[in-house]
């Protein structure tokens, strides 16, 4: 009953989000204030509905409804309770549930705090956001119904959840990830509204910047959770793999990234108009296209479930509806738009160009590589082929370099024109952070590697660059503590973005060319030493987990004869699903990590092991941290609040006034 | 107020006018460019759509073999073995989640439909697999135990599971990549399965008459 009331909310929301789609838009067509303020309550009960059908597929989750068919196929009555309910986002029906609430919080989200618009902007903004709602829900009714029943002879227990996905990591990443895929829907609706108005100003740039912001910020969590998720439970200490589904989620990031630094262009300087509203569509097409990539099964392994056609050729028609529809009214719309301000190619509007533009070729180059073996596919005749790290490598790593480099002095160079001076001066924080890097790595003893140097020494002279900036801006100043406060925080947001990229980018060059591994044969006493630890396995035992049985082995680590910790990796055998699983474990720290992970029980009572020794691993999720709290910071920023109060009255008075005029200002 | 109105949307009507007049064909780079993208996953998709047959199947012979029987080990079943009635062929193994998802499915086939079910153990240790059926209950008439993987190299099978329609002369009619849900077995292959029993029944009345 539960679960049908859950279908019939869905099938509601259906019909709340095409009168959210129609109402508000008729409004906007005939003038009609009514209509268009209808958006909000509209966008109140979709979302409502949304969550209602949600937390009865929750409810049928935590019940153990096993004659729902997602139910009995991602659940099981001995999953502990946390997993039971992760398991609503454990497979593709849930998930999809989960996206399309998400883009109802994300509609509820701008209807409340978007009252500062003007009612037609508001309208039209939310009217977009509703349709894009209708594609979502028809997709899950149509194709993906997650509350269909397996009705009247249904399993007596369910086929468990995926033990990869019975974790933590895999509780809170797909949130974190859809808000942030789902959220470029925000900027994306903003720039369509803007486009159909016909007014291309800079006022819609300031609307959806902090939109974007924290869309962005929300993706950006969302990868470094997955990537450390990578790390800790496939067993293989990698942190990043350039498979499909990853590069599903990087592409809309990258793409997000140009979107971020254009918009703040656009906004302070009036110019890029045009090709901000570009990267905004592109940015959602890419959320849209890695949805494709993922549900669709065209480049997943035919192996691991089944595919469904209908769904890819529903996500393919919704993509051309979407993206071709935007792409065309782009062309129609933008055409005769120019930027008011002229700059000179030392200012910083050209630095922020070459941030876009390299953005846009690795973003290229991403697609490129993740859809080669498709168009390879089809060329050949069925042939199949794989792309793979060295290709991304080799194409990604000298972009990014570029893109450090144009990092490093962009943010203290200046508006419209910057002094010759300041980019010949440069060689003195470019020689310091070399000879500090070299230094580093000399007296610490690690074996020389000029990638590593050029690297570390890149992400050096970006902070020194900030740090000085920072420094001119407040330690100059005679009332230190107030100009503290006078900075703004989108100030402090980039401040903490770009260090975020500078520790990220550390951490990575570091654990690439300084990880130790080795895969032995171990039998309990053995004794294996690897960058002066040494790795004592002292035994195998049998410990039952509540839907699993394993054997633990107990890994003694040892520096220099002190003991360090103890490892407890672990080979589950989950009984339900009759998987099989490798569960690391790991000493963390700030500047290394300790990785033990099980392999293969190799006869007697040895088992092969895989040993990691990892520095400055953490560095990468700590900077990708650290980039989305300068995300979040950025919408702190005092300006919005400020424009959203004047706003705020005015709207208020027009409302009551002249709504026509209001909506022509 | 009428008036303002109107004046806002001739003034609007006015600007998409002079827009349309001229479109800027760089502009249109990335409407061509996305096209180009469609056309690949279009036929990417049709490429990796693993559910229709492959045309050289349609119609073959199921491939001969000759291969111990799982529960019976010394005993030899053949391609002989499975023709006389028309019947499925289910590829499956004890590593393949998605055949556990299909089990109950095919239980049922077993016990209501009247159709004999004939298993496939495919590349698996047949110790496992007495096992999983005791544990699970066994649907097939019989198991060929193809622990080298060579009738399934015959076959062109996809990976587990996969379901063979097979008419009465041992004839491939229909292939089927993925899990028999009840879904699938209403409405592709039942269809499949009523129309060669009633092609069977027609050629026996006519060769009766």
């Amino acid at each position: 009953m539960i679960v049908e009331l859950g279908h019939f909310s869905l099938i509601l929301a259906l019909g709340l989000a095409f009168s959210l789609a129609l109402l508000p838009a008729v409004g906007v067509y005939q003038r009609q204030p009514r209509l268009m303020q209808m958006a909000g309550s509209l966008s109140a009960g979709l979302f409502v509905f949304l969550l209602l059908s949600f937390a009865c597929l929750a409810y049928a989750f935590w019940n153990d409804d096993f004659s729902v068919a997602y139910v009995a196929r991602n659940s099981n009555s001995a999953l502990p309770l946390q997993y039971k309910m992760s398991a609503i986002w454990g497979a593709h029906e849930g998930s999809f549930l989960l996206w399309t609430l998400i883009m109802g919080g994300w509609t509820l989200a701008v209807s409340i705090f978007s009252r500062g618009l003007t009612l037609d902007m508001r309208a039209r903004v939310l009217a977009i956001l509703g349709a894009l709602t209708i594609g979502f829900i028809l997709f899950l009714l149509l194709t993906s119904n997650p509350f269909d029943r397996t009705l009247p002879v249904f399993p007596a227990d369910g086929a468990d959840l995926n033990p990869l996905l019975q974790d933590f990591g895999l509780i809170v990443h797909p949130p974190m990830l859809y808000m942030g895929y789902v959220g470029m829907a925000v900027p994306f609706a903003f720039a369509i509204a803007t486009l159909t108005t016909g007014r291309l100003d800079a006022a819609w740039a300031r609307w959806s910047r902090p939109w974007t912001n924290v869309a962005w910020a929300f993706l950006t969590v969302g990868i470094t959770l997955g990537s450390w998720w990578a790390y800790y439970e496939l067993g293989w200490g990698g942190w990043w793999f350039w498979d499909a589904v990853e590069n599903a989620s990087f592409m809309p990031w990258l793409i997000g990234t140009a979107l971020v630094h254009s918009l703040a262009v656009t906004e302070k300087r009036g110019v890029f108009k045009s090709w901000t509203v570009l990267l905004a569509i592109f940015a959602f097409s890419f959320s849209l296209l890695g949805a494709f990539i993922v549900r669709s099964g065209v480049l997943t392994s035919v192996h691991a479930f089944a595919v469904d056609p209908e769904r890819g050729m529903f996500i393919l028609g919704f993509l051309v509806l979407v993206i071709g529809g935007s792409l065309l009214l782009y062309a129609i719309k933008v055409s005769g738009i120019k930027s008011e301000a002229g700059f000179d190619w030392t200012s910083r509007e050209t630095m922020v160009l070459v941030n876009n533009l390299l953005l846009v070729t690795a973003t290229g180059a991403v697609l490129l590589g993740t859809l080669y073996p498709l168009i390879y596919e089809a060329m050949t005749d069925g042939k199949k082929i794989s792309v793979g790290p060295p290709y991304f490598n080799a194409v990604f790593v000298p972009l990014m370099l570029l893109l450090f480099a144009a990092m490093a002095v962009s943010p203290t160079s200046r508006w419209k024109k910057t002094p010759i001076a300041f980019f010949t001066q440069q060689w003195r924080p470019m020689l310091a952070s070399v000879l500090i890097v070299g230094a580093l790595v000399f007296f610490l003893g690690s074996s020389f590697s000029g990638v590593v140097v050029l690297v570390d020494a890149m992400a050096l002279w970006i902070v020194i660059n900030l740090v000085r900036d920072f420094w001119s801006k407040v330690a100059n100043k005679v009332q230190k503590i107030p100009s503290l406060f006078r900075q703004s925080m989108s100030y402090y947001g980039m401040l903490l973005g770009h260090v975020g990229i500078a520790v990220t980018m550390i951490g990575v060059c570091t654990t690439v060319y300084y990880t130790q591994e080795k895969d032995l044969r171990m039998a309990p006493g053995d004794v294996v030493s690897l960058a002066g630890y040494e790795f004592r396995f002292n035994e195998m035992r049998k410990v039952e987990g509540p839907n699993y049985i394993a054997d633990q082995a107990e890994i003694e680590v040892l520096e220099q004869g002190v003991r360090q910790t103890v490892l407890f990796p672990e080979k589950r055998f989950y009984a339900a699903s009759r998987n099989v699983m490798t569960e690391a474990d790991i000493d963390p720290s700030l500047f290394r990590d300790l990785y033990v992970a099980l392999g293969e029980p190799i006869g007697g009572d040895a088992w092969a092991v895989r040993v990691h020794y990892k520095p400055f691993v953490r560095w990468i999720w700590f900077g990708g941290l650290l980039i989305a709290l300068g995300g979040f910071t950025t919408i702190l920023d005092r300006r919005y609040r400020a424009v959203k109060q004047a706003r705020q009255t005015s709207a208020a008075a027009s409302v009551s006034s002249n709504p026509a005029s209001s909506a022509a200002v | 107020m009428s008036d303002a109105n109107h004046d806002v949307r001739t003034d609007s009507s006015d600007r998409s006018v002079a827009t349309n007049g001229g479109v800027n064909k760089s502009l249109l780079i990335p409407l061509a460019v996305f096209v180009g993208l469609v056309m690949i996953l279009a036929v990417g998709f049709n490429l990796e759509d693993p559910h229709f047959l492959p045309s050289e199947l349609i119609d073959q012979q199921f491939p001969e073999f000759s291969l111990n029987e799982l529960n019976a080990p010394q005993r030899i079943v053949t391609h002989k073995d499975i023709k006389g009635q028309v019947a499925l062929v289910n590829v499956w193994a004890t590593w393949c989640p998605n055949c556990l998802i299909e089990h109950p499915e095919l239980m049922r086939i077993s016990r209501e439909e009247g159709l004999p079910l004939y298993g496939i153990n495919y590349n698996d240790e047949s110790v496992k697999a007495r096992q999983w059926l005791v544990r699970h209950n066994n649907p097939f008439q019989f198991n060929i135990v193809d622990d080298q993987g060579k009738l399934g190299i015959d076959l062109g099978v996809y990976g587990a599971p996969e379901t063979f329609v097979l008419d009465a002369n041992g004839v491939i009619q229909y292939r089927h990549v993925g899990p028999v849900t009840r879904r699938v077995w209403e409405e592709t292959l039942r269809p499949v399965v009523d129309l060669l029993l009633s092609q069977a029944s027609q050629s026996s009345t006519v060769m009766e008459g």
